[in-house]
């Protein structure tokens, strides 16, 4: 089962490494990891997705508590949260699908962010799930490459805890 | 001769990392110089910090692990970059294994260098990620202070642990533009060790072992790591409790009070192993639960409900699921439950809990045994050096003779019985004796060793020798690595390969070589003076003992559970 964990953190030099280094190193699968800067200078904010069962989850929890440049640890539960992951995919487009991919592109609220001749670029953004049912659609027309965020997650509401 | 380094009395980086240490109160370092590291031995002297030179870095870490056992103060090493910093990577593990404060100082390349694969450059702060609580890769010389005072701080405090500050050469020959900072105590936003324990679990805790009938403590390494021997005995004792120790928690209860039961693991007493698979409520103490301590996970301790204090929240419910855990310092949360248990007393029956004390007592009493003496084996050697040297500080080598230290030296005093119980590091015993001696000069340190085990650092028998550390190296030469052929006797048809060390080692001739007093004892009735001899000669000593018999160290678990054991 996947879980989500936000960290917020030092923007430290290494940080990354300690991070992804304590999941191989105590046998925990990264599924997606997606970091960046946040509000506050100096600190970031990480969104691992790991899969694993719920003893997983505390233990891997409780040891990125350790890592003296974590300050916080969450475990983002679904209902408690908004996600959304972004792609981009680079498609070739004849004119006989043309019309067929419009409609899925409108059906995905995508965008078209490049064309260059018969070649586009969309742009996806949504849930997992929507993502996925992107890549699904269109995994019949001929897709020339993509590329996924991972997840990123918030939790709903005023209180940070 | 040029002298191009010398900078007057300007103040350089080199003088901010011996500020710093000094502010520390670090009386001691234990290194071995390189490139990298010479702007440090270039100020040395201005700060009378004693420098001990190790023959081989990892000889140096295993001093300051050993040191900082002893004293329980943190412990420093340095070495310089590269091949410097690599070979202190064992003994860093070690130190992370066992939850020691080391410091290590790390010499680096040049910052402009970093990263071409300069001369003598290995990416340390890399490699020991996963073995240190924590490590820094300088880049100013100002932040130089900051950093020691922030290692320092995290190795000793919380669940202790080694701490690793790599420093570019650069950085160490710079000027210091802001030099002499007055040091606050650090501030970590993410580093709050829980010290004071959960009031309502400690209220619990205090509940469950009032109406134990078969209750039982474990002492882990924790209970050294938070000075918890006093609070722990006193509790055992005034209700009665017995107690079985981890190898790491052996010196946090008195071994010869009629409540300790002795190890328990894969290779504990009878009366240890049946006293956890049977106990109603344990109280464990600062233990990880290691594999060593637990036997296969599923069948420990069947019977009962674990109350778990740790200081580190990641080890509960890690390997055992504790039915209690309580996070925080074992000795303020011994005292807490004493507390609560005084004012509402007991209300298991008196006749129940001596009944389960009784039979644990007997198991106990009908394994002891006076070892033999018609031939030279390693237990009767252990109890002739109890008679003459009652309470030494002893290190020991990672094999069949550290069980049987384990076994048969009991040990009263703290902090005093120091070996490489988490990585079982072969080689420990020698250099961690010789750390132990540069804290307590006036104590007498003995190192058990296995002829395996002391090969692997016997150089710093030279260190001993120039440094005056007058230690005691007791090697139990058995021609064969101990525990590997009994592991082989028991799990491989008794196919041994590879374990037989061969005769030509003389170790008395090691001994000699290095400038240490080497005794070779043959016989069972030349162990006394053997051993008075080394302590009257006051030099370093190496005691050969020429063991007559290939003796495995029992009981020991073969089966799915803890009292799934043979014995003798």
């Amino acid at each position: 089962m996947n879980h989500t964990i936000s960290i917020l953190c030092d923007d430290q030099p290494g940080v990354m490494t300690r991070i992804s280094g304590l999941f191989s190193r105590r046998g925990f699968n990264i599924e997606s990891l997606t970091v960046g800067h946040t509000e506050i200078p100096g600190k970031s904010r990480f969104t691992i997705v790991v899969k694993g069962d719920d003893n997983v989850l505390e233990q891997v929890r409780k040891q990125l508590q350790k890592v003296v440049h974590v300050i916080k640890v969450w475990d983002i539960k679904k209902a408690e949260a908004v996600e959304r992951e972004h792609a981009l995919m680079k498609i070739k487009v004849t004119p006989e699908v043309r019309s067929d991919v419009l409609q899925i592109i409108t059906a995905l609220q995508a965008r078209i962010i490049d064309s260059s001749g018969s070649v586009w670029i969309l742009e996806i953004t949504g849930d997992t799930n929507s993502v996925n049912n992107a890549f699904n659609l269109l995994s019949d027309y001929n897709i020339i490459e993509s590329i996924r965020t991972g997840k990123i997650s918030l939790k709903r509401g005023e209180q940070v805890k | 001769m040029k002298d191009e380094n010398s900078k007057g009395n300007v103040l350089t980086g080199a003088d901010a990392v011996l500020q710093a240490l000094k502010k520390e109160k670090t009386k001691i370092i234990f290194g071995y110089p390189g490139g990298a590291t010479l702007p440090i031995y270039d100020k040395l002297d201005k700060y009378g910090i004693r420098h001990i030179l190790c023959r081989h870095e990892q000889g140096g870490t295993h001093m300051a692990d050993g040191y900082a056992r002893a004293t329980g103060k943190a412990g420093v090493c340095m070495a310089t970059s590269g091949p410097g910093a690599t070979n202190l990577v064992t003994g860093i593990a070690t130190a992370f294994m066992d939850s020691s404060s080391l410091i290590a100082i790390t010499g680096q390349v040049p910052r402009e260098m970093i990263g071409n694969d300069a001369f003598q450059e290995v990416d340390i702060t890399g490699i020991t990620i996963p073995i240190t609580k924590h490590n820094y890769l300088i880049s100013e010389p100002e932040d130089l202070s900051d950093s020691i005072h922030e290692a320092f701080y995290l190795s000793t405090t919380g669940r202790k642990g080694p701490v690793l500050i790599d420093i570019p050469k650069d950085v160490l020959s710079s000027e210091l533009k802001a030099p002499d900072k007055n040091h606050k105590k650090p501030v970590l936003e993410g580093y709050n060790p829980t010290i004071k324990g959960h009031s309502g679990q400690i209220k619990k805790a205090a509940i469950l072992l009032r109406s134990a009938k078969q209750p039982l403590i474990i002492s882990g390494g924790g209970v050294a790591g938070s000075g918890a021997e006093d609070a722990l005995t006193s509790f055992a004792r005034k209700y009665e409790i017995p107690v079985v120790a981890t190898l790491m928690g052996k010196n946090g209860f008195p071994n010869t009070d009629r409540l300790y039961l002795g190890l328990i693991g894969y290779h504990g007493t009878a009366a240890g192993n049946n006293a956890v698979q049977k106990a109603d409520v344990i109280l464990a103490v600062g233990t990880r639960f290691g594999d060593r301590t637990t036997g296969p996970l599923g069948n420990f301790a069947p019977e009962a409900r674990i109350i778990h204090i740790d200081i580190d929240p990641a080890e509960i419910s890690k390997n055992i699921t504790s039915f209690l855990p309580i996070v925080g310092d074992a000795s303020q949360i011994i005292n807490s439950i004493s507390g609560h248990l005084d004012k509402e007393g007991i209300t298991a029956s008196k006749s129940e809990k001596e009944e389960w004390l009784n039979f644990l007592l007997k198991i106990k009493k009908d394994r002891e045994k006076p070892a033999d003496s018609s031939k030279l084996n390693i237990p009767l050697i252990l109890e002739r050096l109890k008679k003459i040297i009652p309470d030494p500080i002893m290190t020991t080598d990672v094999g069949r003779h550290q069980i049987f230290a384990a076994h048969h030296f009991p040990i009263d005093r703290k902090n005093s019985f120091i070996t490489s119980g988490g990585l079982g590091t072969m080689g420990f015993g020698l250099p961690a004796a010789i750390g132990a001696k540069a804290g307590f000069p006036d104590d007498t340190v003995i190192s058990i060793n296995g002829d395996g085990s002391f090969l692997m650092c016997c150089q710093e028998l030279v260190t001993a020798v120039e440094e005056n550390l007058p230690i005691i190296a007791m090697v139990m030469k058995d021609q064969r690595l101990g525990m590997i052929s009994q592991l082989q006797s028991a799990f491989y048809g008794e196919r041994y390969n590879c374990c037989d060390l061969g005769k030509c080692v003389d170790f008395t001739k090691i001994a000699e070589g290095m400038g240490a007093l080497g005794i070779r004892v043959e016989q069972p009735d030349e162990i006394e003076g053997a051993i008075k001899k080394a302590v009257a000669s006051g030099r370093p000593t190496v005691i050969e003992f020429i063991l007559h018999e290939q003796g495995n160290t029992y009981p020991m678990v073969t089966g799915s559970s803890l009292t799934d054991y043979i014995e003798e």
